[in-house]
């Protein structure tokens, strides 16, 4: 692990679909009017013949990108977050899930880090309204390397999947030479016994740094990273809440529809115990520094360590 | 793995290597109908099938699929390139039903050609048939996308022509869109982003059968001009009678000469076509024979 270094998701994945580009000549882009920010412009630039501008008509994109994909194509459609997965919504349900088509949408601009563009711009719903569609895999890489790893995975899978990438860079977490990227498999990056942590994206890095502060008071956290959000990893979720008896869920989305509602699910099938959520309580997001919004929402590593003491202290209660 | 057809073969209790056979020479590339009195004798057939059909599922899109068979007749039967015995030939022409109401003209269609067998069109709509009430491509074999949601299909065709001409074997796309239909933003995007790749091996055609659920198309939404709507979107506008063979088949020619611009036909027809009683109704959108309109269908379009 290398905590110094920060890679953006967003260019990660614009890099190493140019680079999967070259080696495999089915592979085609299209985008919205946005390659300048969701990092397809690599591509474009490569392979001007492979890229489809479908100007600003996500709906369009999302049906062209279906067609690609019965021609046999390997199509990558991206935006922003909230266009193509609000926008979009019934096109990727009609055109895409329902065929279980072979197309990636990757989206960048997830969550309240968007920043200063404000709500209008900041995907705070996307996993729910991906998560919902049968057939659809939906995935939020926690840095470059996991980027890498999934973007490469997804264009040879076969079968719908979102992947949703972050405006800000996050600090790099994995080694590129030992990280392997499992469908609906999690990871453990830290063991405690006291309460577990787990979070996707920007969240995971703020657990972490949670599990810091709560050492501090003593209190063991276990962290996860539950990257793959469909399908989720519930024998680990089971497996941290019998070791730990207690879960936070992290995300930089809606407490609604998300992780956080992933993990409710699956606890209170198999193994109900106390989970508290951090994420975006019922509200639009807000013009600011990504920073402001952190705190405004609730999102920093010292809520989720307040989450943890409340998790902790309703354990103890139901003893 | 057995092809639906060959299940039929089993049913029937015909020996399986016959039926390899039949596969053989069903996976042969479909030869062409020109002749009108054919064609028009397959159409009368199509159209028995669907009020037959819609007749046992007792719900379904009776007036869109009458008003839609000539064309589909047309296409299928001479002008596509395709192989009924091997639905992904990978060199096949590709055709999208947008209006994908009219799903159970596409099956009959598909099943006179032989993409399965003709009785599981009296399963339209049931629970367990792969005739679902609109177009699923993971169940129907010759169904190459799912479609009911209206306004998606020439999106998709777009993007199937983008893909195949990136191939370069000279395939080509048609997508049938009703006319109520392309009061659907969606379409319009399409329409932009088709002519802006000039995908000249996209054919659309309209079926202008002037209805809809709710009324006539010019009293619940406008969508006229349509000519110089297609036109100003840079796409070769032309205009048939959606029940002419020879003005079908001439359009569709036509449409390989005009390169660089993506075609529409717009094919003028009546909705319910073939049965007198269904003829320009409105009624007749979404509802199914009774008996007595069945026992009368049946008459005017004779025995099958």
């Amino acid at each position: 692990m290398n905590g110094a270094e920060k890679q953006s998701t967003r260019v990660e994945y614009g890099k190493i679909l140019a680079q999967l580009g070259r080696e495999n000549p089915e592979i085609v882009v299209l985008d919205a009017d946005l390659s300048g920010s969701t990092q397809t412009h690599f591509f474009a630039r490569a392979f001007p013949d492979r890229f489809f501008n479908m100007g600003i008509a996500e709906q369009d994109m999302m049906g062209t990108a279906a067609g690609l994909a019965v021609a046999g194509k390997i199509p990558f459609a991206s935006t922003f977050a909230i266009f193509a997965t609000g926008r979009a919504w019934e096109q990727i349900r009609q055109s895409i899930a329902y065929g279980d088509l072979n197309v990636k949408i990757v989206a960048s601009h997830g969550g309240v880090t968007v920043g200063e563009d404000g709500g209008s711009h900041q995907g705070i719903e996307d996993l729910a309204l991906m998560r919902v569609l049968p057939n659809m895999v939906v995935l939020v890489p926690a840095d470059g390397v996991e980027t890498r790893a999934m973007v490469r995975w997804a264009a040879a899978y076969r079968g719908p999947v979102y992947i949703r990438t972050s405006r800000q860079p996050f600090p790099v977490l994995f080694d590129n030479d030992t990280y392997h990227f499992i469908l609906g498999r999690g990871q453990v990056l830290r063991e405690g016994q006291d309460v577990t942590l787990a979070g996707c994206g920007l969240m995971v890095h703020h657990c972490l740094a949670a599990a810091d502060l709560l050492a501090a008071e003593g209190i063991a956290a276990r962290v996860l990273n539950l990257s793959c959000i469909k399908p989720l990893d519930w024998e680990l979720v089971v497996e941290s809440a019998r070791l730990t008896g207690a879960l936070v869920s992290a995300e930089e989305h809606m407490t609604i529809g998300g992780l956080g509602s992933a993990i409710s699910e699956v606890l209170t099938e198999f193994f109900p115990v106390p989970l508290q959520r951090i994420g975006i309580r019922d509200v639009f997001g807000l013009s600011g520094k990504a920073e402001n919004l952190l705190k405004h929402f609730g999102l920093n590593p010292d809520d989720i360590k307040k989450a943890a003491l409340k998790a902790v202290g309703r354990k103890k209660e139901r003893k | 793995m057995l092809w639906p057809w060959e299940n039929q073969v089993l049913r029937l209790g015909l020996d399986i290597f016959q039926c390899r056979l039949l596969a053989a020479g069903m996976s042969q590339e479909f030869s062409h109908l020109t002749d009108e009195l054919q064609l028009k004798e397959i159409a009368r057939q199509v159209r028995r099938d669907i009020v037959e059909m819609l007749y046992h599922a007792k719900s379904g899109h009776t007036g869109g699929s009458l008003s839609a068979t000539d064309i589909l007749v047309a296409l299928f039967f001479g002008v596509m390139r395709l192989k009924p015995g091997d639905p992904l030939w990978p060199q096949r022409d590709y055709f999208i039903l947008s209006k994908g109401h009219a799903a159970p003209a596409l099956y009959a269609v598909l099943a006179r050609l032989g993409f399965f067998p003709r009785e599981d069109l009296n399963r339209l709509r049931s629970f367990g048939s792969h005739l679902q009430g609109h177009p699923c491509a993971l169940s129907t074999p010759g169904v190459e996308i799912s479609t009911g949601s209206l306004g998606q299909g020439l999106s998709v065709a777009t993007g199937i022509a983008l893909g195949v001409r990136l191939n370069g074997a000279g395939q080509r796309v048609y997508t049938l869109l009703g006319d109520g239909e392309v009061q659907e933003g969606q379409v319009w995007e399409a329409a932009m982003a088709a002519a802006h790749y000039k995908v000249d091996n996209l054919v659309a055609i309209l079926d202008r059968n002037r209805l809809q659920i709710d009324g006539r198309t010019w009293d619940v939404m406008s969508i006229e001009p349509l000519v110089a709507k297609w036109e100003a979107f840079g796409w070769h506008t032309m205009q048939v009678n959606g029940h002419s063979f020879p003005e079908l088949l001439e359009a569709f020619q036509a449409c390989r000469y005009f390169t660089g611009q993506p075609s529409i036909i717009i094919a003028h027809t009546i909705k319910g076509k073939g049965v007198a009683i269904f003829e320009d109704q409105v009624k007749y959108h979404g509802v199914a024979p009774t008996q007595e309109e069945y026992e009368q269908a049946k008459r005017e379009l004779g025995e099958v």
